[in-house]
């Protein structure tokens, strides 16, 4: 992953500390303003991979924020953080122009996959082919033909939007949400590890008797397509 | 009652109102019959005249100006006379009972009104509607009537209008001060029980006539407003009760945890293994508190604004699907059945939920107790169980049960596990929160339907029914959201 530059707007400068340090941590260049007025200005001013915006600021509201954005044409992903985290509050973000919503409290495994995710959104052409490939693994999505080393494989229509949307995010951390999110269209947190089971059910298929294995777990944060060969 | 506020009231202000366009309404007809009586008045003075002078002129004819002379003398002597006046051509008077006249109106043709001044009487003022009439020789024949008849007529009618009136704005005033008072009255009634009501116990009602008249039906509002901040603050207090209950079990462990390690904590890994057990405990807390908040946002009826057509077969295939690989590796059969068609109103992603908690309760406990207990036996062994997952239709309703071959819940414990955090001894080892068909329950309520358990012989049922989607239309996308990440 290249780095990131990305804004966070936080009113909770300790929250936001917090994130400024875990985000040069993870190798990214991390900004920081407390209120929207500033936020605003900078993400007018400068350029931005991301935008990390509470809905609750002093002077000028999140989503007000980004909706003067949107208006002046910018359109540097935002992803919305918000202790409001209910379907209609996610609705409501994602109608005023955010692109990812994130409830309060967060993992920041989980905020930091979905930012790289947005920032990698932003490139121009990518994801937009129609074969995925990753090492041998090659995933037609308009034929709907998934193979490895040539040797086609079988997956039922859901495993293969699961994988579909793995492989469009390669060598990037895909959270469990992000997965039932995309994948299922829900949001709630199933209370068992459903989505393990989806993933390693998927490996078995994909990643069993060839080498070298691509799916893989990455500890406390998610799944990832990588080839491991490079 | 002090009579500023009754002036004050809009009824009184809609009498006064009321008021001025009946005066105007009044004012209006008299005036309108008082000016068709004159009219009627002066027609028939004319005809008179006119019927006069035709007669006089007749006997002029028959017996020459002394007939004519003596007729009217001899008319004129009678009291409430008409006006007679014949003079030579030149002007100069012979007979009747006119002393002066303005000297140009024996020149005038038709009609006139005229001031004149009657014989033996030298003051006031006169006045006379009168027509003047040349004679074969030259003589001039003026016959008039008196107009104080009409200007009498005039009078009563203008006193009648102005009595009247004076009478409409009292018996208006009055009128208009009674029914201000009356609804003033109830008004004030009903502000006194309301802001007796919203300063003291919310429990309370207005409490209405039963006449159903505009005013009850105020009241009758005001009680539903009443009834639905019950209902709201009755789901606030039980949150907060619940939070203080049961986040306070978590919150102490957490605590413990973290003060164990400080006391006794010796190496870094120490106080790694105890951050990671409090991120863990940290990580629950959160899970209880957002399905808190779900359940108390259902239950409030937040969110329907929301709400949009959606598929319920798809919700119980989908949902399926995700928990269908779960099920496989404990060893037991999911069977899903879906009807097509099955439309319902509301929101999908609760729906999900609320499937989602029932079929992860069945597939926890719904194993056959012969079976064996725990979850991750091997798989390998034959099917240790069946659910059953299914959405149909009920006459009009849309139903999704689930149900599983396992221990059941005992009859009397039926209705105790749909309360909040209720856990029956068997399962208090295994991990959940307890939450889920609470969840579930007020899923189901937000969506006008409910839910209940049913023996399944053996085994549990639980049945979601909600109410179909009044129009079956083409379900618009679930949560239409522009992803950012949707697969193509």
């Amino acid at each position: 992953m290249s780095v990131m530059r990305i804004l966070i707007v936080e009113d909770d400068s300790e929250a936001a500390y917090y994130m400024v340090k875990a985000f040069r941590e993870a190798g990214h260049v991390a900004d920081y303003v407390g209120d929207g007025l500033d936020g605003y200005a900078r993400a007018r001013d400068e350029t931005y991979d991301v935008l990390i915006v509470d809905r609750m600021l002093p002077k000028l509201d999140g989503l007000s924020l980004i909706g003067n954005l949107r208006a002046q044409k910018i359109l540097t992903p935002v992803l919305i953080l918000s202790a409001l985290g209910q379907v209609d509050d996610r609705v409501k973000g994602l109608r005023a122009g955010g692109d990812d919503y994130l409830a309060k409290p967060y993992a920041f495994s989980e905020l930091l996959a979905r930012v790289e995710v947005l920032a990698r959104r932003n490139r121009p052409g990518l994801g937009e082919e129609t074969v995925y490939r990753v090492n041998s693994l090659e995933l037609d999505r308009l034929a709907h033909r998934l193979t490895r080393d040539g040797k086609e494989i079988q997956l039922q229509p859901r495993e293969f939007r699961l994988l579909e949307y793995l492989m469009k995010h390669a060598d990037q951390v895909v959270t469990r949400t992000m997965l039932l999110e995309n994948v299922w269209d829900y949001h709630f947190d199933p209370q068992t590890n459903v989505i393990d089971v989806h993933i390693s059910r998927l490996r078995a298929k994909i990643d069993k008797g060839f080498d070298p294995p691509l799916l893989q777990t990455i500890r406390g944060a998610g799944y990832m397509i990588r080839d491991g060969s490079r | 009652m002090a009579l500023g506020k009754l002036f004050r009231t809009t009824v009184f202000k809609i009498s006064l109102a009321y008021l001025a366009v009946s005066a105007v309404g009044a004012g209006l007809v008299l005036g309108a019959v008082g000016w068709n009586m004159e009219h009627l008045i002066d027609t028939q003075i004319a005809q008179t005249i006119d019927t006069d002078i035709t007669g006089l002129s007749e006997q002029y004819a028959q017996g020459g100006i002394r007939r004519v002379v003596n007729i009217i003398q001899k008319r004129t002597r009678r009291p409430g006379a008409r006006l007679y006046l014949v003079t030579t051509a030149a002007g100069e008077p012979i007979a009747g009972n006119i002393v002066s006249l303005p000297p140009d109106i024996l020149t005038r043709p038709g009609l006139v009104e005229t001031a004149y001044q009657p014989f033996g009487d030298t003051g006031g003022k006169h006045r006379a509607l009168a027509r003047n009439f040349v004679l074969a020789g030259g003589f001039h024949l003026l016959v008039g009537h008196d107009l104080a008849e009409g200007e009498s007529l005039r009078h009563i009618l203008g006193e009648a209008l102005l009595t009247s009136l004076l009478w409409l704005v009292v018996i208006g005033t009055l009128g208009g001060l009674w029914v201000a008072r009356r609804v003033l009255n109830r008004v004030d009634a009903i502000n006194a029980n309301a802001q007796a009501i919203v300063a003291g116990d919310l429990s309370g009602r207005l409490r209405l006539t039963g006449t159903g008249d505009e005013l009850d039906r105020v009241g009758q509002n005001f009680n539903a407003m009443l009834e639905r901040i019950a209902i709201l603050m009755a789901g606030l207090k039980e949150v907060s009760d619940n939070i203080a209950h049961d986040l306070k079990t978590p919150l102490t462990r957490l605590r413990g945890g973290v003060e164990q390690a400080l006391r006794s904590a010796k190496s870094p890994e120490d106080y790694r293994g105890a951050l990671e057990k409090a991120l863990d405990e940290s990580e629950r807390l959160i899970q209880i508190f957002d399905a808190l908040l779900s359940i108390a946002r259902a239950q409030a009826g937040a969110g329907r604004e929301g709400m949009i057509d959606f598929d319920a077969a798809s919700v119980a295939r989908d949902v399926g699907e995700l928990y269908e690989p779960v099920a496989e590796e404990r060893g037991i059969v999911l069977a899903i059945s879906a009807e097509p068609g099955l439309f319902l109103h509301g929101s999908r992603e609760l729906a999900g939920q609320a499937v989602a908690n029932l079929l992860d309760n069945a597939l926890k406990y719904g194993v056959p107790e012969a079976a064996g207990l725990g979850p991750d036996r091997a798989s390998a062994q034959a099917p240790k169980g069946t659910v059953e997952l299914s959405a149909r239709r009920s006459g009009g309703n849309v139903e999704f049960v689930v149900a599983d071959r396992g221990p059941g819940i005992a009859e009397n414990d039926r209705l105790r596990v749909l309360d909040r955090f209720v856990r029956l001894e068997n399962a208090r080892s295994r991990p959940g929160s307890g939450l889920g068909l609470s969840l579930a329950v007020a899923v189901a309520r937000l969506h006008n339907g409910s839910l209940r358990i049913e023996d399944n012989e053996p085994g549990l049922r639980v049945v979601i029914r909600l109410p179909a989607a009044p129009v079956r239309r083409e379900p618009r996308a679930p949560l239409a959201l522009p992803q950012p990440d949707k697969a193509a």
